[in-house]
């Protein structure tokens, strides 16, 4: 599957990685391409570590396991930095994208040498001025499809405002936040 | 007009359900089948279908629930997992035996201990001789189409036997993948109205079910029992090919992947297929006889066709996600080498016990199964034929 791209999340339970993996299957399979997005759990817990997946391809995806070669990662928390290897197998001529509002190279020694790209967004900073909370997942999200140019920036928050206003049917006044923080995060990933 | 989506497996049955509007859905949520209940839940209570939904405090109650509903005369399912499906053993031989048509989703999860919430096939392979058919899904899609063929073959008259559809825990349930969805009309037209023949409810002709059975009569019940489930093979296909008249998705009791001309075959059930798929992609491109045999239909075990699709094999690998403890094998592995042996087939065969409680399966993983079976088939010795995979030393 040469033309197929392999995300990693790292994430803890809570934080909704899962859902931002979900998300990313659901507006890349509105640019027509074949996808995958899913979970994998330890122990059913909030704060236990969880790892999520997508793969993206031009063909339709059979294979079933977990993701060990990931073209990208994505770390929600990065307090995962010290007790996880999350460049395990990470491609060189990828990226790692860290939810920090440390710079890359205080981060550089917590990646066991990764060679590859490092990118960061202060996800916390940007949910707390567009939520008044903190809810990493949609500025991650932001960040990871400005990243991988996978689609167009445009297209995401339109495709991205229809989602929202399906998952938040029963509680439409968080749709603006999250909207504003994914903009706000594809202008601060850096 | 076929409706390009993405969805869980879990959300994939829950819409196959709302297409067919059953009359009665009892239900016990378990992980990882939670979901399908939950769904359908939403869907009655937003009245986009007129099911009796009933919320129950177990398993063993669901199953008796659904049993109960299917013996008044209506069209009934539920849906577990793991413990759950142990916890409705008794009632599932209560269904069978009674010959009442019902569906049971099951999202295939390890049982304990330890405990584990994870797939392999432990739950449904340990209810394999209750008399439900059995039918699995490599995914998504699978497990939809399934779902939508099921009541056709339970309450088919020469049937009338429950029908298992199973899928892998997290694996597909919690997935969301690409998938084709049937237009609401189309499968409502597909399943038809159900019209039992007898039934609780039915003042003209009263009935009994369940009654006391002495040893005169019980074994005629069990013969009769076995004879329903040799028919299903005929109904199974005959269903199959009207749904892929319908979708232009085609299904027999397997599927064969490049296995026409194999020197090397996998037999297995599962999502675990479609990874061994991309490693045969990969091993033709080497010009290695590379082959898979993929089940979809359990119950009835369909020996002689497994047989017929494996007589040109240098060497097979039965590779099971349940163990049976009988220091042997798993009970794929049993009933393949059963039916090759009555074939006086010559392959060599193992047996893989693999992924058990969720272990990952790779395309690698796979790749070095169809390695063994090569060096097998050179050397002709098949070494220990109960192995498993994936366990660290």
């Amino acid at each position: 599957m040469s033309n197929c791209t392999e995300i990693r999340w790292h994430g803890r339970g809570g934080q909704g990685a899962k859902t931002a993996a979900l998300l990313l299957a659901d507006v890349m399979f509105q640019t027509g391409k074949y996808v995958q997005g899913f979970p994998e759990y330890g122990p059913e817990r909030m704060g236990a570590p969880i790892t999520a997946y997508n793969r993206i391809s031009d063909d339709k995806v059979r294979v079933h396991s977990n993701i060990y070669e990931p073209e990208y990662v994505v770390v929600v928390d990065e307090s995962l930095l010290e007790t996880v290897d999350v460049t395990k197998g990470l491609k060189k001529d990828g990226a790692i994208v860290i939810n920090t509002e440390k710079d890359k190279e205080t981060l550089k020694k917590h990646l066991n040498g990764y060679e590859g790209d490092v990118y960061t967004i202060d996800a916390k900073k940007v949910s707390m001025k567009c939520l008044g909370k903190y809810f990493p997942n949609s500025p991650m999200l932001a960040s990871i499809v400005k990243v991988t140019g996978l689609m167009d920036e445009q297209q995401f928050l339109n495709e991205m405002r229809a989602s929202y206003a399906h998952k938040f049917a029963s509680k439409p006044e968080v749709i603006e936040g999250n909207m504003k923080a994914l903009e706000m995060a594809m202008k601060e990933v850096r | 007009m076929a409706k390009r989506e993405r969805l869980s497996g879990n959300e994939a049955v829950a819409i196959a359900l709302k297409q067919i509007n059953p009359d009665v859905f009892p239900a016990f949520p378990i992980t990882p089948s939670t979901e399908i209940p939950q769904y359908f839940a939403s869907f009655v209570a937003n009245g986009l279908v007129d099911t009796e939904f009933i919320p129950v405090e177990s398993e063993h109650s669901s199953m008796s629930a659904a049993i109960g509903a299917s013996a008044a005369g209506a069209r009934a399912l539920t849906a577990t997992s793991s413990a759950g499906l142990a916890y409705m053993w008794e009632p599932l031989y209560l269904a069978a035996s009674n010959r009442l048509p019902l569906v049971l989703a099951v999202v295939n999860r390890a049982l304990s201990g330890p405990i584990n919430i994870n797939c392999d096939h432990s739950d449904s392979m340990g209810a394999r001789d209750s008399g439900f058919i059995q039918l699995y899904a490599e995914n998504n899609q699978e497990a939809y189409d399934n779902m939508v063929q099921a009541f056709r073959i339970s309450e088919h008259k020469d049937v009338q036997l429950p029908v298992m559809i199973c899928q892998d825990g997290f694996i597909t349930s919690h997935a969301v993948e690409n998938i084709t969805l049937l237009e609401d009309k189309e499968v409502k037209d597909f399943v038809g109205e159900y019209e039992p023949e007898n039934y609780l409810l039915n003042p003209a002709c009263p009935t009994a079910v369940g009654p006391y059975s002495v040893t005169d009569y019980y074994m005629e019940a069990k013969r009769a029992q076995a004879e329903a489930m040799k028919n299903a093979k005929d109904v199974i296909l005959e269903v199959a090919k009207e749904f892929g008249d319908l979708s232009g998705r085609n299904y027999g009791f397997f599927e064969s992947y490049h296995l026409e001309d194999a020197e090397y075959a996998v037999v297995m059930i599962g999502s675990a297929a479609g990874t061994t798929k991309d490693t045969i992609d990969q091993l033709r491109k080497q010009g290695v006889k590379a082959g898979l045999l993929k089940l979809r239909v359990f119950r009835p075990f369909p020996a002689e066709e497994i047989a017929e699709a494996l007589k040109n094999v240098k060497a097979v690998a039965i590779m099971d996600r349940a163990d049976s403890f009988s220091n042997q094998g798993g009970p794929l592995g049993a009933e393949v080498m059963s039916a090759m042996y009555r074939k006086h087939l010559q392959a060599e065969a193992i047996n893989i016990v693999y992924g058990l409680g969720g272990r990952d399966v790779t395309v690698e993983d796979m790749g070095e199964v169809f390695a063994e079976l090569a060096r097998i088939a050179k050397t002709g010795e098949a070494g220990d034929t109960y192995r498993f995979m994936g366990v660290r030393g």
